[in-house]
Parts: C-alpha cells; sequence; structure tokens
C-alpha cells in the first residue's frame, strides 16, 4: 500500500482486507470461490475513486459491502474512523452517509410510485434529514438541483425517461446528505447524449455538496473524466491503484495493460489508419 | 475500396433503376416501418430511411434508443415485430424483399442475410447443444452426418471457438459470454450469407472480449468480402470496424458517409453532439457540454427537424420544415439545414 494510506489522515471511507465468498454450487463456479479476496481501499473526503475491472473482478461486490447491501466475510469498513456496521445492523447515521447509486435506474424505483413519493419515503426513513419547513417546496428545490421540473415530482418512475430516472434516483440518495456516494456503473445504460448529462451532473453536486464518490465503472474514458484516482481489480483483487492520470498513461500491472491495450478510443491512430478505408481493430 | 458515391438520396422521387448486379447488395430506399400506437395511431419508427450497404464493406448503423436502429435491421432481416407495416423498398441484388413472399424471405433469411443478435443466451436455444444449432442449415442441405459435423466444427473454429469437437457438445448456458457470442457468429456463418446483420454485437461483452470479438467479425469480413450492417450505440466501436457510417435520430437518418470523415468532421449538429460526449480513455477529456432534454421518441416526434429542440444552431426554418438528406460536400450527406455551418466549424 501507498505511504498516503499508510498515513491513515484525511481518510472518510477505509476498507481493510476485505474479504467476499459467494457459498452455494453455483454453476461453473467452485464452491466458495472468494469474490473479494483481501482488497484494501480508501477515498479521501471529496474525492472519487475510480474502481474499474471487468465483469466477475469483484467491484460490485465491493460496492455493496461498503453501502451495506451484502456482508463481507472479513475485514473492516469505516467512515471517518468509525466502523460502519454489518449490513443490515448499521446505525441510521450510517445508513444515511453511504448512499447508493444504480445502473438500472428503472429496477431500482419503484415504477408505480410517484418520484414525490419516493422522496417522502426516504425523508420518512431518515427524519433527520426531513426539511423543516414546507416540504413541497423543498423537494421542488431538490428536484431543481437534479435538473428536473416540478411537475417531475407527481409523475409515476414507471413513466419517466432513463435520464429521469437517473436523476430521481440520485435525488434520492442525496436527499439525505450522504458524505458518500457509491454509484455502481450509475451511467453504463444510458444513451451517450443522456451519459454526458448525468455525468456533469454528478461532477456539479459533487462540487456543490463536496461529496466524495466510490465511481464503479467499465468505462475508462468515463472513469479518466470524473475519478481523482483510480483502482484496477481484476478477479478479486486490486492489482493497481493510484491517480487516474498515472494509472491510465503509465500502467504498471500487467492487468492494467491489457484492460488499456482492449479500450477502444473513437480516434485512435492505429495500424492502418490514414487515408485509405482500411480499418484495424486495435 | 468502392464506398463513396453509392449513396442514394433520401426522399428520392425518380424512379430508381433497378440496380444492375454489380450495385449494392443491399440498397434500402424510403423504408417506413409503423407500429401500432395508443387509440388506434400508427407510430412511424422508421421515417424514410434510405441509405445502401455496399458489397465488402461494414456500414455503421448509430443511434440511441428509439433512433429506429434496431428496427431497420429487423426490417431487413424480415423479421419486424407483430402488427408493423412496411412500405418503401428494401432492395436485395435488385429484388425488393417488401414484396416477396413469406418462402422467399425465409429462404433469404439464414443463407443470404443473417444477423447476430447482442444476447446470444437469448438467440440461443437454451435446450439444444450448440453443435445442433450451428449445424441446422447444414442438415437442412440434407448433408450425411459426417460432412455436417465436419462443417460444424470447421465453423466453430472459424467464429474461434477453441477445442470445437467438444464445445459443440455444449448447451449455451455451459460456455461464457463471448464464447457464446462465437457460437452465434458460426451460426451466421452456417449459411454462407452474403451480408450480415450485428445488431451490438459486443455491447453485453466485457472490454477485452470485445476487442477480440470486433476483430474477428472485421476478419471474417474481410477475408468473405461480406456486406456487414453494424448497428451499434457505441461510436467506438463502429469507428473501429466500420467503413461508412449512417447516423439516425428519432427514426430518420442524420448523416451518413465514410466512417472517418463523418467522425472526425461531422456533418449534422447531432452527430458532433455525440462525437463530443465520447470521453478519451488515453487522455483527459473535459466533460462534455451535454445536449439538453432526452432524445425524441417517434410516438411524439418533434415538429420539422426532430432534433431542433436540442440543436444548438436552431433557426425558425428547422421548426416547421423537415430536412431532406442531401449531399452537402462531395460524398457527405446531412439532413441539417446549416450542414455547411456545421462542416465548417
Amino acid at each position: 500500500m501507498s505511504a498516503e494510506e499508510k498515513a491513515g489522515e484525511g481518510r472518510l471511507l477505509d476498507v481493510r482486507d476485505l474479504r467476499v465468498s459467494y457459498g452455494g454450487r453455483g454453476i461453473g463456479r467452485r464452491r466458495g470461490a472468494p469474490a473479494v479476496d483481501g482488497v484494501s481501499l480508501s477515498v479521501a473526503p471529496e474525492e472519487t475513486l475510480g474502481l474499474v475491472g471487468e465483469s466477475g473482478s469483484g467491484k460490485t461486490t465491493v460496492a455493496r459491502c461498503v453501502a451495506g447491501l451484502l456482508r463481507p466475510g472479513a475485514g473492516t469498513i469505516t467512515l471517518d474512523g468509525r466502523p460502519l456496521g454489518r449490513a443490515g445492523r448499521r446505525t441510521p447515521e450510517s445508513r444515511r452517509a453511504v448512499q447508493m447509486v444504480f445502473q438500472d435506474p428503472r429496477s431500482s424505483l419503484n415504477p408505480r410510485m410517484t418520484v414525490a413519493s419516493i422522496i417522502a419515503e426516504v425523508w420518512h426513513t431518515h427524519p433527520v434529514t426531513a426539511p423543516d419547513g414546507d416540504r413541497t417546496e423543498a423537494l421542488h428545490r431538490l428536484l431543481a438541483d437534479m435538473g428536473l421540473d416540478p411537475e417531475v415530482a407527481s409523475r409515476r418512475a414507471g413513466d419517466l425517461s432513463g435520464g429521469q430516472c437517473q436523476r430521481v434516483s440520485i435525488a434520492r440518495a442525496l436527499a439525505v446528505r450522504p458524505r458518500l456516494l457509491v454509484c455502481d456503473e450509475a451511467v453504463s445504460a444510458l444513451d451517450v447524449s443522456v451519459q454526458a448529462q448525468i455525468l456533469r451532473l454528478l461532477a456539479d453536486l459533487r462540487a456543490r455538496h463536496r461529496l466524495a464518490m466510490l465511481f464503479i465503472s467499465h468505462d475508462l474514458g468515463v472513469v479518466h473524466q470524473i475519478a481523482d484516482r483510480v483502482a484496477v481489480m481484476h478477479r478479486g483483487v486490486l492489482v493497481e491503484e493510484g491517480r487516474t492520470g498515472d494509472v491510465l498513461t503509465a500502467p504498471r500491472h500487467a492487468y492494467t495493460r491489457t484492460l488499456l491495450d482492449a479500450a477502444l478510443d473513437l480516434d485512435d491512430s492505429v495500424p492502418g489508419d490514414g487515408t485509405t478505408d482500411d480499418k484495424a481493430v486495435v | 475500396m468502392s464506398a463513396a458515391g453509392t449513396a442514394r438520396e433520401h426522399g428520392d422521387t425518380k424512379p430508381s433503376p433497378t440496380p444492375a448486379v454489380d450495385g449494392p447488395p443491399l440498397r434500402i430506399e424510403n423504408l417506413v416501418v409503423e407500429l401500432p400506437g395508443p387509440h388506434g395511431t400508427r407510430v412511424r419508427v422508421v421515417d424514410g430511411v434510405s441509405f445502401d450497404v455496399p458489397r465488402a464493406t461494414t456500414v455503421g448503423l448509430i443511434g440511441e434508443s428509439g433512433s429506429g436502429k434496431t428496427m431497420t435491421a429487423q426490417a431487413v432481416l424480415g423479421l419486424p415485430p407483430e402488427r408493423a407495416t412496411l412500405t418503401g423498398r428494401l432492395l436485395w441484388h435488385g429484388e425488393d424483399l417488401i414484396a416477396a413472399g413469406p418462402a422467399r424471405r425465409r429462404t433469404v433469411r439464414g443463407r443470404e442475410i443473417a444477423m447476430i443478435f447482442q444476447d446470444p443466451l437469448a438467440a440461443l436455444n437454451p435446450t439444444q447443444r450448440i453443435g445442433r444449432q450451428v449445424g441446422e442449415i447444414p442438415r437442412r442441405d440434407r448433408l450425411p452426418r459426417a460432412e455436417v459435423r465436419r462443417r460444424v466444427v470447421e465453423l466453430l473454429d472459424r467464429a474461434g471457438v477453441p477445442e470445437p469437437e467438444r464445445r459443440m457438445r455444449a448447451y449455451p448456458h455451459e460456455l461464457s459470454g463471448g464464447l457464446r457470442q462465437r457460437a452465434m457468429i458460426a451460426l451466421a456463418l452456417a449459411g454462407r450469407p452474403a451480408l450480415l446483420l450485428a445488431d451490438e454485437p459486443t455491447t453485453a461483452l466485457d472490454v477485452t472480449v470485445q476487442s477480440r470479438i470486433l476483430r474477428l467479425l472485421a476478419d471474417i469480413q474481410a477475408a468473405d468480402g461480406l456486406a456487414m450492417l453494424l448497428v451499434s450505440h457505441d461510436l467506438r466501436v463502429v469507428s473501429h470496424v466500420a467503413q461508412r457510417v449512417v447516423v439516425m435520430y428519432a427514426g430518420r437518418v442524420c448523416e451518413h458517409g465514410p466512417a472517418r470523415d463523418v467522425l472526425r468532421r461531422p456533418a449534422h449538429p447531432y452527430t458532433a453532439a455525440l462525437v463530443r460526449s465520447v470521453p478519451a480513455v488515453r487522455t483527459r477529456t473535459a466533460l462534455a457540454d451535454p445536449l439538453p432534454g432526452a432524445p425524441a421518441t417517434p410516438a411524439n416526434r418533434p415538429a420539422g427537424c426532430a432534433f431542433h429542440p436540442r440543436c444548438p444552431l436552431v433557426r425558425a426554418r428547422c421548426r416547421d420544415e423537415v430536412p431532406e438528406v442531401r449531399e452537402v460536400a462531395s460524398g457527405r450527406w446531412s439532413a441539417c439545414h446549416a450542414a455547411e455551418e456545421v462542416l465548417g466549424s
């Protein structure tokens, strides 16, 4: 681990030696094979850590442990030096402090609930974050913060577009004033033009609310845009970690290089690039 | 490659002569696909689309959800949704497939035009072994069993499935995502098609697998001189395999032309916005100024240019005059009233 991590100062989230095994006899999977095998990482206040890797690398498992949706087999997760506690047994305060935005807003929001009731529900669950005065006005302010019109409040989640849904998911997460936002492929399922909107929104909100983010994505381009540091996972372990620019321009680990070699850019100078029509796939 | 100059004008009113044998294998002319909408209305999910897929060329069909790109591919394949109505012409070596009967369509499908789907697990039959599915067409050709088997092994091998003799006995669920997609490619090649339709063939795959599958598709396309229509929302994928691109929005064509030119110097503000919103992997790209609003859908397509409510260059004429696809520079076709301005910027 790096020297700055040993210092232990100025960390918001600290994950130490996290281990998770999925039991059972899953098809093609060894019984109890570890999904996460001793992962340690930290996120400083207001910092965005990108967590990248392919499917099966364990990045979503790490996210779910941090968000308290999954109980790790071993390891500790602390926020501001205090243990976050076991999944399902967290204090309201620590549950509130870590919020999650999922990949598919259509399955993470109840399609039959109105936007107003989705937000009212989280204020009911976390009364300390509920606005004191006029709740409708507070709701409209929150929606405006997300770039949503006030009339969205009365619409059902199922009637919204993908981009609007994801904005509502983010509103739900931020309604309880978290310290850390865990985004698990939060822009991956969106159309390209909408993805750009949500990325811009997340960057704006991060600055305005002084949020720290754990940003999980398989898209190295998106991670390069939004993350301060990046951690690369492969088969349950963290193979490389560092400043985003360093890792994505001068990777030290062979696996990171494999990932980067495979990642496509829009306009690479690739072999065959030139005036002919021949294209080379790199 | 003779890709340039094969584009057809959108809404061409001249009765077009049947393409000669040396014309493009597939010419889509003014294709309209309508689906039943609410209250007895009809929704035009594809609205007057025209483009060619030339021989030995990969055409990338780019668009966001609701753009009609998948519907266009399904129309070409002859498997549009139930109760869809098709008008216009789908000229396959000069023969109009829309006018062709179901029997002829079935012969064309699989043997002349084959499709690779996004989700091989959904497209493959879960109850049949891979070998049986890949061998369906050779079996129907009444080849002897040993010959069918030899052909299946050869197809799987060609698609890069390791140990084909062993894998042909596997069921789809027993294979990894990448291997399933390779099996799907083997199946598509079984009928020796002249046109391969690939709908988001790598969207569900990891990046390292994606690049290998794309390379495989490009190799097969080049080796067999196939025409390929690659449908994708991912500009990066398209830029790596396609020689030509067609950009669709809300059921209409925005622009088409040589892939590299279109992606480097777009002639439509929508393409320009798409290109801007693709972040670079190896350098840090500043967050793009996003387009406002959500992609228009065919069900509530704005009047005039469908893109006008989101367009940074919108002017009065865009609100009520639907722009035709016109040649705005040599080989460059755009459906924007201000295309010259976009090209010049």
